[in-house]
């Protein structure tokens, strides 16, 4: 067969990528094919847990990788199928993205380990790793993709195994709470899609870089801010931002721990993730016509969340309140914009993947031990296991925001930010919230660990468990470890914020050769 | 449905349509078709032969579970995009051979491989739910090999426990 003889370097990207490229797409590359093996030997149970945790390990360590490679080198941009930008799908992973990729790596793997012991041979039976996997897929595939509408598939990849992770085990209030939860996020998938189509006519290309370049010259007569809203909406549905939030308490308690663990960690967060990212990078004239909406509604988040998790008695419902009050504390960032208080947002966001995550896990295990999910049965737990009460209260500290732990970096930066600019109300808001989440955790320290038992329950014997320790403590580790030490992670997320404010070494990673066409 | 006419009619209407669909899916490469039809058209041959003659027997002549087909097929897509990092060129590239067989030279491309999967995706999946919609209750929890869920888990109390009475 003739080799065509048309010129081939006007449609393909003729250079041959460099392996370390290859980073960017093998984390999805790899959670997809483990998923697939995982489908496969779907009856072994026996084999699961072991296929699993391998391919989260390798997870981990490509994602580290990946974000080594970019904060020494910037962006990495990889087109599928040769073809050139913006025609071919990109994956770009900038600063941001990687770190929020290695984080989520790493509080899946702990979630994972944690599945071994929370998720019997019937949850995995009906699929707990190979949905796991699948939902890893989309989580690093909307973390890394450089192209708005394929952040839309990530997103359905995500929602699709969330729906199968939410009834695993077929109750009925699981089918009560994935009901919610899958209404409220396809409406806010439909609306993000709608956006896009937007978007699309507009611009006339998805490459998220290309539209960075070109928002400049099309903003005098494109409907720009009505775009920018659409997608505020549709991010904020995602994220449980005040007020479409509703169905974050109503659903997050019916799963298992794990899976309400892996929901609150990650979730939320790649909603706030796809929020900073086209607020902040592809349209910040428009977010900054927007920011007083943005910034009601993050000091309602913030308020109503802590007001919720005080309220609570259920010890599940509590923490999906706290998250919703780490939400708050995001979007404030993302309505001051400047590079301070989105870099305050990031690290929130790193923050609160593991914090939020070791908050379920913590209330799982909880459980396990005091035999109730609620405030009022629990109790005496702080003289039956020591160093798991030490480690929840570091946690609870972490979450409220308090030094030494990592809760206070992101706090003081975002309180930093919005006094900057005089927004002295928001940083009202922020005091408060921390203030209340203070409260209502102190409330659980309180009632579950210190006060004696309220019954007399028969002592059972629970073992000691490393599928436990080990996921919890690295996860404090973590914690505390990014309070006592936090010039890298500050140093990274005011780089991740600075790369998103000017996003010339984005642009340039996906167009080498200078400008869109 | 134990009707005489389907009973004769489906095992070679199911035939042909298995025939059929890899036509369609070959043909798809240059022309209207592809995995995706193809793979529908196959598992809609597997419907009506479940329709006929019970979901069990579709399981027994399709031989392996419908979700481990379409893991399989998940599996040979993502592989077929992963043969380009040994030729130097970026995620998901076509790539070609021309090997010659019979004194034929038959083009084969990572685009097929990657349609197969497709095709082995789609086929699982839908055969997956429309044998489970076929299928009768009971026999549903021991053929799809799940087990009922457990009455109670023991392991993880939902509700709180009953108040302690407190005398006096």
């Amino acid at each position: 067969m003739a080799a065509p003889s048309t010129d081939l370097s006007a449609a393909l990207v003729l250079a041959s990528p460099q392996l370390a490229d290859w980073l960017v797409v093998l984390p999805v590359v790899l959670m997809i094919g483990f998923g697939a093996v995982l489908m496969m030997v779907r009856k072994s149970v026996r084999l699961h847990g072991t296929i699993a945790i391998t391919g989260l390990a390798l997870l981990v360590l490509l994602d580290a990788a990946l974000l080594i490679r970019i904060s020494t080198y910037g962006p990495i941009t990889m087109v599928m199928g040769r073809w050139l930008p913006p025609f071919g799908i990109a994956f770009t992973a900038d600063l941001f993205g990687s770190l929020m990729a290695f984080v989520s790596a790493v509080v899946a793997l702990a979630a994972g380990v944690f599945a071994l012991r929370d998720i019997d041979a019937g949850g995995r039976r009906y699929g707990f790793f190979p949905f796991l996997m699948l939902l890893m897929a989309g989580v690093s595939g909307a973390f890394l993709t450089g192209d708005i509408f394929n952040l839309y598939v990530w997103f359905e990849v995500l929602l699709i195994s969330s729906f199968g992770l939410l009834i695993l085990g077929s109750e009925p209030e699981q089918i009560d709470g994935a009901l919610k939860y899958a209404v409220l996020n396809l409406i806010g998938t439909t609306l993000f899609l709608i956006a896009v189509g937007y978007l699309y006519a507009i611009f006339g290309t998805l490459n998220m870089a290309d539209i960075a370049g070109k928002a400049s010259r099309l903003r005098e007569t494109a409907p720009l801010v009505t775009l920018t809203a659409l997608f505020i909406l549709a991010f904020a549905m995602k994220a449980a931002a005040f007020p479409v939030n509703f169905w974050l308490p109503a659903s997050y308690h019916t799963p298992r721990i794990t899976v309400s663990a892996l929901f609150g960690g990650l979730l939320t967060k790649v909603g706030i993730y796809a929020l900073i990212r086209v607020t902040v990078m592809l349209f910040p004239v428009e977010r900054e016509e927007l920011s007083f909406v943005v910034a009601v509604s993050a000091a309602l988040t913030m308020v109503i969340g802590a007001l919720g998790a005080l309220a609570q008695n259920d010890l599940r419902r509590l923490v999906g309140y706290v998250v919703i009050a780490g939400i708050g504390n995001m979007m404030a960032g993302v309505a001051i914009g400047t590079p301070a208080a989105v870099s305050g947002s990031i690290l929130y966001a790193l923050h609160s993947v593991v914090t939020m995550t070791a908050l379920y896990l913590v209330a799982g295990e909880a459980a396990r031990l005091g035999g109730a999910w609620s405030l009022s049965g629990l109790g005496g737990l702080y003289r039956r296991a020591p160093w798991f009460s030490a480690a929840s209260l570091a946690l609870f500290l972490a979450a409220a925001g308090l030094p030494p732990l990592s809760g206070l970096w992101p706090k003081v930066a975002l309180l930093k930010a919005s006094l900057d600019i005089g927004a002295w109300w928001l940083a009202a808001a922020i005091l408060i919230s921390a203030f209340i989440v203070t409260l209502a955790l102190a409330r659980v320290f309180l009632l579950a660990f210190w006060r004696p038992r309220p019954e007399p329950a028969p002592e059972l014997a629970i073992a000691r468990d490393w599928r436990i320790a080990w996921p919890l403590g690295c996860l404090t580790a973590l914690s505390i470890l990014f309070g006592l030490f936090p010039e890298t992670v500050l140093d990274l997320s005011q780089r991740a914020a600075t790369g998103l404010a000017e996003p010339s070494a984005y642009i340039r990673s996906v167009f080498p050769g200078g400008a869109a066409p | 449905m134990n009707t005489l006419i389907l009973r004769t009619v489906a095992p070679v209407l199911t035939a042909l349509m298995l025939l059929f669909s890899v036509f369609v899916l070959l043909r798809g490469h240059n022309e209207p078709g592809g995995g995706f039809i193809g793979g529908l058209i196959a598992a809609s041959a597997l419907a009506i032969y479940g329709i006929a003659f019970g979901v069990s027997a579709v399981r027994r002549a399709i031989r392996f579970h419908p979700m481990a087909i379409a893991g399989s097929g998940l599996l040979l897509a993502t592989l077929s995009g992963l043969v380009s990092i040994f030729a130097g060129v970026p995620f998901m590239t076509g790539l070609w051979i021309y090997p010659e067989i019979l004194g034929v030279e038959v083009p084969l491309a990572t685009v097929m491989s990657f349609d197969i999967g497709v095709y082995l995706v789609v086929v699982g999946a839908i055969t997956s739910i429309a044998l489970a919609l076929e299928q009768e209750e009971p026999e549903r929890a021991e053929a799809i090999g799940e087990q009922p869920p457990p009455p109670v888990r023991a392991k993880r109390p939902r509700k709180p426990r009953p108040k302690p009475q407190v005398e006096g």
